[in-house]
């Protein structure tokens, strides 16, 4: 470019002749040069601006349109990653101790009907009902002719039905991937387990969610993905669970009973090794809930958890064991039975009007007096009597982890009066599950501990705050042996297993208030060996009656002990415990020097 | 010289095109093959899950105790009784060890696609 001089000299020797300043025309050359130089840096910042602004454009054109493709398009799996951690869709597994399965999953299909697509809806809905007889003929032909779109025709189908619907050969009918839940030992701790049901279905999966026990109880964790390959453990252990079925239903069945239930818990844990509950049903096919009638009838009724009933005299053992933990009395110790004993204006009777008289607090509880326990009671005070049985956990519904467990609240009285005291002492006015009582006496077994009754096999013992004194446990225990081997429940003697235990026998109240004649709840509170005890046993029978003699027995004595003694018979050699010899109460030694 | 630069750099780039296709289909052929092998890790875990059920299922307790009746001619299996607890030094010594097995025999036909097809029947 050639440049143009700030003072050209021709111009400047014109304007000296003119005697003008030349200096104007410098100023003159410098401006123009200025806006020269001005407007050319303008048109480059102008350029510089557009492609700026064009490059912006291209990048939020690139953004906006993958997001647009990304919100269009169906999701896909990234092809390219090697999967990581396991993640898998299905519902994770339900195991026993052992690994056993307890519940796991199947794939299945479900059948539905798209009737636009349909080539002879007519044929279609005639060889739908073919397959499946339950169909309605009148109704599928109405939905496959009608202005419907879709519709869900099974929720589950066989391989076999799969097939025969492939045959009839309609482009209208599809089948849909589902995930099923399967019980593969049916009955089996079917309580436990309550069910599943589908939630939201849809055409590619159906999201599989418990309806029922510990289904629901867990249902959070079998969902996660994450959880998928890492199934459930329970406490449950899958052999005696079948074994202690089998003896309740032979037992149920024997003693006339309309139902039974029973808990065998690990005293150190608190973990529930078998629970059984009596009507049972079939998890794969859970019956509707009954709407009308007593619940309780219905096979879906938990008795172990939702049983709440007044237990008896299981419950003496607890007032007697407060009594020698309070240093009220020692086993030892001689209490008058004698009545009549009045309380509250309300006369406190023995079974069948018995008087057994003066008898140690070790007799009272072997011979099962009211009166006896109920004085115990009397000294203890109300106070202390509700403070023990609260830490016990028989005020509060058990942590059982399945959902029914806190539907079994205990019923307690409203006024805790002298006579509560009393009554409540022999297991009268308080009404708990047999859960609760389990997880009581795991406390005298153990040794004073509280414990909690779990579903969830525990790495280590797992025992709670002391709620009693050794000592007092071992003498409720000497007690509890006592009844076995020379009290109301001697048909409880298992040879070699030294078990220990405490009979009850409650009559069963009436809706309409009041308690039946001739209907009771027979309990057996058990522990065993009962000199180092591992596992409780709680057995109850509901309405039983044994008709072997000449009038009808009814006492927890001829029916719930008997059926108890035979389950711990079959359940303690799968549980490993080996008969052993009873170590004889050995006279206390003193030494003295001789001379 | 100019012109070896230019003949090179398009020799370069016609390599390199080459190389990008090759790579290109290298690649669409190992994504194949691991959609491939994915789909049979997942029949691979289906069967196993079926067969998992299936033994739980064959293994259930009712079953067992059904069976144990009904050979008990044969086997003579009673529940565990307490008295069948032993001493140590009541235990033989371990018979000798069985033979290895070399037809095994696969219960599931879920996964038998290939071997169905070589099958002459």
């Amino acid at each position: 470019m050639i440049r143009t001089p700030l003072r050209p000299l021709a111009r400047i020797l014109d304007a000296r002749l003119k005697g003008e300043n030349p200096d104007a025309i410098e100023r003159e050359n410098k401006r123009i040069r200025h806006e020269q130089m001005r407007d050319q840096s303008r048109q480059r910042a102008e350029g510089r601006l557009l492609i700026m602004g064009v490059c912006f454009f291209c990048a939020f054109s690139v953004v906006g349109g993958r997001m647009g493709l990304l919100a269009m398009s169906e999701p896909v799996e990234p092809r390219t990653h090697a999967p990581g951690a396991v993640i898998s869709a299905s519902r994770a597994d339900i195991v026993d101790r052992n690994g056993s399965l307890l519940a796991t999953n199947f794939d299945t299909h479900a059948l539905y009907a798209q009737p636009r697509q349909m080539v002879d809806p007519n044929a279609a809905a005639e060889g739908l009902v073919k397959v499946f007889p339950d169909l309605d003929l009148a109704r599928l032909k109405k939905d496959f002719s009608g202005k419907r779109k879709f519709l869900w025709i099974k929720k589950k189908i066989s391989p076999e039905q799969m097939q025969a619907v492939h045959d009839i050969g309609d482009p209208g009918l599809l089948f849909a991937p589902r995930d099923m839940r399967l019980y593969p030992n049916g009955k089996l701790a079917a309580h436990v387990m309550g069910g599943a049901s589908y939630g939201k279905e849809g055409v590619h999966a159906a999201e599989v969610i418990g309806v029922a026990g510990a289904e629901k109880y867990f249902d959070k964790y079998l969902r996660d993905p994450a959880n998928g390959n890492k199934p459930l453990q329970l406490s449950l252990d899958l052999t005696v669970q079948a074994a202690a079925e089998q003896v309740l239903f032979g037992g149920m069945k024997l003693m006339n009973a309309k139902g039974a239930t029973s808990v065998l818990m690990d005293v150190k844990t608190g973990e529930v090794i078998s629970v059984a509950s009596l009507p049972s049903f079939d998890p794969n096919d859970r019956p509707r809930p009954a709407v009308e009638g007593d619940a309780s009838d219905s096979p879906l009724f938990n008795r172990s958890v939702q049983g709440v009933y007044e237990l008896g005299s299981t419950f003496k053992i607890f007032a007697a064991a407060q009594a020698v933990d309070l240093g009220l009395v020692n086993p030892d110790t001689v209490i008058d039975t004698k009545g009549p004993m009045k309380v509250g204006g309300f006369r406190i009777g023995e079974f069948r009007n018995k008087n057994y008289g003066k008898l140690s607090v070790t007799d009272i509880i072997v011979k099962s007096s009211n009166r006896g326990t109920g004085r115990m009671a009397l000294d203890i005070g109300v106070k202390r009597q509700k403070e023990f049985l609260k830490s016990l956990g028989f005020f509060e519904p058990t942590g059982f982890e399945i959902v029914e467990a806190a539907g079994g609240k205990p019923l307690l009285p409203k006024k805790w009066t002298d006579l509560s005291s009393v009554t409540i002492s022999y297991g009268h006015g308080i009404s708990t599950s047999p859960m609760h009582l389990a997880a009581g006496y795991a406390a005298i077994a153990n040794g004073g501990f509280k414990v909690e009754p779990t579903l969830i096999k525990q790495p280590r013992t797992k025992m709670g705050e002391r709620v009693m004194s050794s000592s007092a446990a071992k003498s409720a225990r000497m007690m509890l042996r006592k009844v076995v081997s020379k009290g109301t429940a001697s048909f409880g003697e298992v040879p070699g297993y030294h078990v220990g235990g405490k009979t009850g026998t409650a009559d069963k109240p009436k809706p309409t208030g009041g308690y039946y004649e001739d209907k009771v709840i027979a309990t057996f509170a058990s522990i065993f060996p009962a000199h180092d005890p591992k596992y409780v046993l709680i057995v109850t029978l509901d309405e039983p009656v044994e008709s072997s003699g000449d009038k009808p027995r009814r006492t927890a004595g001829w029916t719930a002990v008997p059926v108890a003694a035979e389950m711990i018979r079959r359940v303690a050699p799968l549980l490993g415990v080996r008969p052993t010899v009873e170590p004889a109460n050995n006279a206390v030694l003193t030494l003295t020097s001789s001379n | 010289m100019r012109a070896v630069l230019y003949i090179l750099t398009s020799l370069a780039v016609i390599g390199l095109a080459f190389w990008a296709y090759r790579e290109n289909y290298a690649t669409q052929s190992a994504l194949s093959e691991a959609d491939k092998l994915h789909a049979s890790i997942r029949q691979a875990h289906a069967r196993l899950a079926v067969l998992r059920a299936e033994w739980a299922y064959q293994n259930r307790p009712d079953r067992l105790r059904d069976l144990s009746v009904i050979n008990f001619d044969r086997l003579g299996l009673l529940p565990l009784q307490p008295d069948q607890f032993g001493l140590v030094d009541q235990v033989a010594y371990p018979p000798a060890p069985l033979l290895p097995i070399t037809n095994p025999v696969d219960v599931s036909t879920m996964n038998s696609g290939t071997s169905s097809q070589d099958d002459p029947l």
